[in-house]
């Protein structure tokens, strides 16, 4: 059974990636993806259930830094790009937040 | 919505069966942070303590902090939690600007401890909790929220972030439902808190200061009618930023919830904002739909696989556990169980152990800590050890006492100016000359006033009622602002009119 | 044009050691060639004449000091523009990082620079590196050097571009399902991508962590041993990478030696879809190998069909998460919404997202968030992680049986510009060959084969290794790089056409 993936849901994922997609995207991007997710649903038919992912190319484990000091980057570096610099600290627009 | 009058909090026990579940988050006070070497040190100016990686500046890389690793192992042990042989770490995906990379590097479904218990005692009574996982994760950056009238984020017109706390290490501890606690549950819950503050202050692992935000909690609650039904509908509570708001907070919810089931509605599945100024949870922002944080496992970072044996070498580092460590010092003490349970219940226990180290007897110290500071502590709303007195400087206070150099009114006054941060116990009774005399000729001088005063009473010491002395020893106290020394003050009167 | 462009790095290396040319002519004969073709190619995003310049005269300098230097010190090089270099802007062919500096080295820049080669400047990229043919780069397209109106590959066109148009003798590029070796085979160009966590990705912009890695981009095959002896090795600030000597690729350049050696052909590689010209021109390859002893065997790699499907599930969902931190916080662009006062900083990401991001990296966003979202999570990307593991089975298994495997890279020459841009699913079928050893972790490498007759246009051969065994590519390589320029009596690029210089 193909995927459906409708406009709505493209409009859904577009809000949980934080993209304001135009009507014109929102248009063209469903029947787009579906084709993609068709060719790429076979996927599920080979993956066996006792089959392990592979998350990791090379099977290293135990990677550690000690807990020691390093040098960083002064405020001045770190502000460099920023949009905007008020009080040493990134200035972003009125989050919305968790609070009502 | 209608304000409606709350059900009691007596009935709502007694209508509904709390079930509890806690989630704290523990700061560890490693040199550096979890995933790079920048300092964890608070209080530092704005985006001073940042990299390339804690910024989530494109193209830096995580790399695990072993200390980190390490605390996260002891905790579990410390909670009889399984360490797993193989874990990994996650992304948490969200969006929010505190978070450099709108990700947040945690664990999911493989956290590094599991299935594990602890055991409180409140009042007499011990309350197994179970504990479902401690996992590692990086805590996020701090906004200010400027432009609104209150400081916070309603209203607010833009926020200012600091990064330096960014990827600092936490462990979020969390509890398995927390049943049959009854109309004690935010006792309980408060008490689970102060017991995991005791962990992990002995385990040395985090400064676990509620107000620094180096212990943070946050409560959920559901009611049911009866231990046998399925669990409610729950509420997670947010911004509980001390021991007594854990209790304040679930007192709150557990009326707040009686009350809409009271009236047949069904409580809605969201998280709360606790306000400690007015006592009420508020909802927070209702969400179109649920948050969904498409884990998946790290891939910058590798599995973590601690050895057995590495597991072994740290569970014997473990301090006791602390009922052990309780019955050890009550015996040492001499304490009875009630003023054991009192003491454990103050959260006194660290605070008399460090004042008897300091050269105090254990009584001494415990009727310090568990009385007048106790008292004062509560009464300011602040938890004991905030209040601006250490140990050592109860001890010196006692030994003064000790000393004949004061006695108890003259020592509350020593400890009124060192909590108001006069200095010093020795500073404060040079300042406000507080010492006890006990010069015979300043005393004497006093005494044969007060004799001189009082003819009629001291006829009667004169004929043999010794009793009233007592007035007489007042007027001098009076008269010497309570520094006389009371003992030596009797004896002088008694002297004088030959008894 | 000046004929000091056209030299190998280790001709360049000979000469600048002989004393007979300095870092600094080397530098500024480049530095000419860029602004003479660079206009035509657009290949550069960025030049540092003066940086280059500088670390030239620094090099030549310590050289007449008498200092040890290292064997690639003095030759300058040109960055794919994905990587991190502190000062220079650093876009990954992007709007939302136009002008962004960064405020330090990735791990390769800094090996670069130790070993004292001059950065001519970055290279143009398919945005996020996500394409095939540098057309999705938000600067414009790069031209392929062999014919202005073709692509010259993706994502890393601009680096493959640069070697192939005598702009820089070297180059950096990374690859995450073939954005090196694939541009490489349309450009005639050697390209290589090592074993996951042989080069540092501490600096490498992230599209797929568990796929991305930087590599050499080359003329010659003893060019790419020495860069990729210079780049490579453990990185402590790269938690995946292999703390274990490189491979002894440069050895095996020396010792190329080919009898004995077990080469598999990959069955599934091969066939429908492949160009017959390239198809000629690797079964040519394969004679000439077995004229060197080798023993050519056919294998089957079953799970390989499924690669593109497995590939084009973990990388968006891999992606969507990198490039998330991309929101107009704290660096980078940041668009306000249209007829929006006073936008929440929610309003503010999204709008400046929608601007920031071309077509492919928000298609492939989306596709990234579906493939990870609850309920679907399981089917689409917890089923690509089983099916990675299937593939590397398949080359665990050919590797019992043989040394190495050889397959076309491409299944094209170079496409004209246009030609595949509006179907993505045409565009992701030129990394059908290349995307297998990027989900097994493995080392790949292409070199020319030839030009295929149809269209006169290059062909590459991709030579793959187990993991660690990177050497096995040089030796490969270097023998049947040897055996061809014997064939052609010369480098393939001399059979370039040359480019006209502007004026």
């Amino acid at each position: 059974m193909p995927p459906e993936i409708s406009r709505a849901d493209v409009a859904r994922l577009a809000s949980l990636a934080r993209i304001e997609l135009t009507d014109e995207e929102l248009d063209h991007l469903a029947p787009q993806l579906a084709v993609i997710l068709e060719s790429v649903a076979k996927v599920s038919e080979v993956a066996d259930a006792d089959v392990p992912p592979t998350s990791h190319a090379v099977p290293l484990s135990n990677v550690y830094r000690a807990d020691e000091l390093r040098p960083g980057l002064t405020p001045e570096e770190a502000l460099a790009g920023a949009p905007e610099v008020e009080e040493q600290r990134f200035a972003v627009p009125r989050i919305l937040g968790e609070e009502a | 919505m209608t304000v409606t009058t709350l059900v009691s909090y007596d009935d709502a026990v007694a209508q509904f069966d709390p079930v509890l579940g806690l989630e704290v988050h523990v700061e560890l006070n490693t040199v550096s942070k979890m995933f790079c070497g920048c300092s964890t040190e608070f209080g530092a100016e704005p985006n001073t303590q940042v990299c390339p990686v804690c910024l989530g500046l494109p193209g830096a890389l995580p790399v695990a902090n072993e200390s980190a690793v390490e605390a996260a192992i002891r905790i579990g042990l410390a909670l009889n939690c399984s360490i797993a042989e193989w874990c990994r770490f996650a992304r948490k995906n969200y969006f929010y600007p505190d978070m450099p990379k709108n990700f947040q590097t945690s664990q999911y479904d493989e956290p590094i401890a599991f299935d594990g218990w602890t055991e409180v005692e409140l009042d007499g009574e011990t309350y197994r909790i179970e504990i479902e996982r401690a996992h590692m994760e990086e805590d996020t950056g701090k906004s200010l929220h400027v432009g609104g009238a209150t400081g916070r984020i309603h209203g607010a017109e833009r926020s200012l972030l600091d990064y330096n706390r960014a990827g600092v290490p936490l462990i979020e501890i969390v509890t398995k439902p927390i049943e049959g606690t009854g109309a004690k549950a935010p006792e309980v819950a408060r008490a689970y808190v102060t017991h995991l503050r005791e962990l992990m202050a002995a385990l040395g692992v985090s400064d676990v200061r509620m107000e620094q935000g180096s212990l943070r909690c946050d409560a959920n609650v559901s009611l049911r009618p009866d231990a046998q039904a399925e669990y409610g509908l729950r509420t997670e509570t947010k911004n509980v930023n001390s021991l007594r708001s854990v209790e304040r907070a679930l007192r709150y919810e557990i009326c707040r919830q009686a009350t809409v089931l009271a009236d047949g509605g069904r409580v809605t599945q969201e998280t709360r904002h606790w306000h400690e100024d007015t006592g009420v949870t508020t909802p927070g922002r209702s969400k179109e739909e649920a948050e969904d944080y498409r884990y998946f496992p790290e891939p910058d970072l590798v599995p973590i696989a601690p050895s057995r044996e590495w597991v072994d070498e740290l569970r014997a580092t473990l301090p006791e556990p602390p009922a052990v460590r309780r019955a050890r010092l009550q015996e040492a003490w001499g304490f009875s169980d009630l003023e054991m349970r009192d003491a454990a219940g103050a959260g006194a226990l660290p605070l008399i152990e460090a004042t008897v180290g300091a050269g105090a007897a254990p009584q001494a110290a415990r009727k310090w800590w568990s009385g007048e500071l106790a008292r004062r502590a509560h009464a300011d709303g602040v938890e004991l050890a905030e209040l601006s007195i250490t140990p050592a400087e109860v001890a010196q206070i006692q030994a003064m006492i000790d000393a004949g150099r004061l006695n108890d009114k003259l020592a509350r006054q020593v400890i009124d100016g060192v909590l108001a941060d006069e200095g010093s116990p020795e500073d404060v009774v040079t300042a406000r000359g507080l010492e006890v005399v006990s010069d015979d000729a300043a005393l004497g001088t006093a005494v044969d006033q007060a004799i001189a005063d009082n003819p009629d009473v001291a006829d009667k010491i004169r004929s043999g009622k010794v009793a009233a002395a007592g007035a007489l020893i007042g007027v001098v106290m009076k008269q010497m602002r309570g520094q006389a020394d009371a003992a030596r003050v009797r004896e002088l009167i008694l002297e004088r009119l030959g008894q | 044009m000046n004929e000091l462009i056209t030299r190998s790095a280790v001709e360049l290396a000979e000469l600048l050691a002989a004393g007979e040319v300095s870092s600094v002519e080397v530098t500024q004969a480049h530095l000419d060639r860029i602004a003479a073709v660079d206009g035509a190619v657009h290949a550069f995003l960025q030049v540092d004449a003066e940086g280059a310049l500088r670390t030239a005269a620094d090099v030549d300098a310590r050289r007449a000091a008498g200092e040890a230097l290292a064997p690639l010190a003095g030759i300058p090089i040109a960055v794919k523009d994905v990587l991190a270099t502190k000062g220079i802007p650093t876009t990954c062919g992007s709007k939302i990082l136009e002008g962004w500096v960064p405020p330090y080295d990735a791990t390769v820049v800094k090996r670069l620079k130790e070993a004292g080669l001059p950065i001519l400047g970055k290279t143009n990229m398919d945005e996020f590196a996500m394409g095939s043919s540098t057309e999705h780069s938000a600067y414009g397209p790069t031209r392929n050097p062999w014919d202005l109106e073709r692509i010259p590959g993706g994502s890393g066109g601009g680096s493959a571009a640069a070697v192939a148009g005598y702009l820089a003798p070297l180059a950096i590029g990374t690859d995450t399902g073939g954005s090196i070796r694939q541009p490489s085979a349309v450009t005639g160009t050697i390209g290589v991508k090592p074993t996951y966590g042989g080069v540092s990705r501490y600096g490498l912009i992230a599209l797929a962590s568990s796929l991305d890695q930087a590599g050499p981009v080359t003329r010659t095959v003893l060019d790419a041993a020495l860069l990729h002896e210079t780049i490579a090795g453990h990185d402590p600030c790269d938690s995946t990478s292999i703390d274990a000597p490189v491979p002894p690729v440069l050895e095996a350049v020396r010792n190329a030696d080919l009898s004995g050696l077990r080469v598999g052909v990959v069955s599934e590689l091969r066939g429908e879809g492949y160009q017959p010209g390239i198809e000629a021109r690797f079964d040519d390859a394969l004679k000439l190998l077995t004229s060197a002893g080798a023993e050519i065997v056919e294998v089957s790699c079953a799970h390989f069909v499924y690669g593109l499907a497995t590939y084009y599930l973990i990388l968006p969902s891999e992606a969507s998460s990198n490039l998330a931190k991309f929101d107009a916080m704290r660096y980078g662009l940041r668009v306000l919404p249209d007829g929006v006062s006073d936008p929440t900083a929610e309003q503010v990401m999204a709008a400046t997202r929608e601007a920031g991001f071309g077509p492919e990296v928000k298609r492939r966003i989306i596709l990234g968030t579906y493939a990870l979202s609850s309920g679907y999570w399981d089917a689409y990307y917890g089923s690509a992680q089983k099916v990675r593991t299937l593939i590397r089975r398949d080359f665990d298994a050919a590797y019992e049986k043989v040394d190495v495997l050889v397959s076309p890279t491409a299944p094209t020459t170079a496409f004209p510009i246009g030609a595949k841009v509006d179907d993505p699913l045409a565009m992701y079928l030129n990394d059908i060959a290349t995307i297998p050893a990027s989900l097994a972790g493995m080392p790949g490498l292409s070199l020319p084969s030839g030009l295929a007759d149809e269209d006169g246009l290059p062909a590459g051969i991709q030579v793959l290794a187990p993991a660690m065994a990177d050497d096995r590519l040089y030796r490969v390589a270097a023998a049947l790089e040897s055996m061809l320029l014997e064939q052609w009596g010369g480098p393939l690029l001399s059979q370039a056409p040359e480019l006209e210089v502007a004026r």
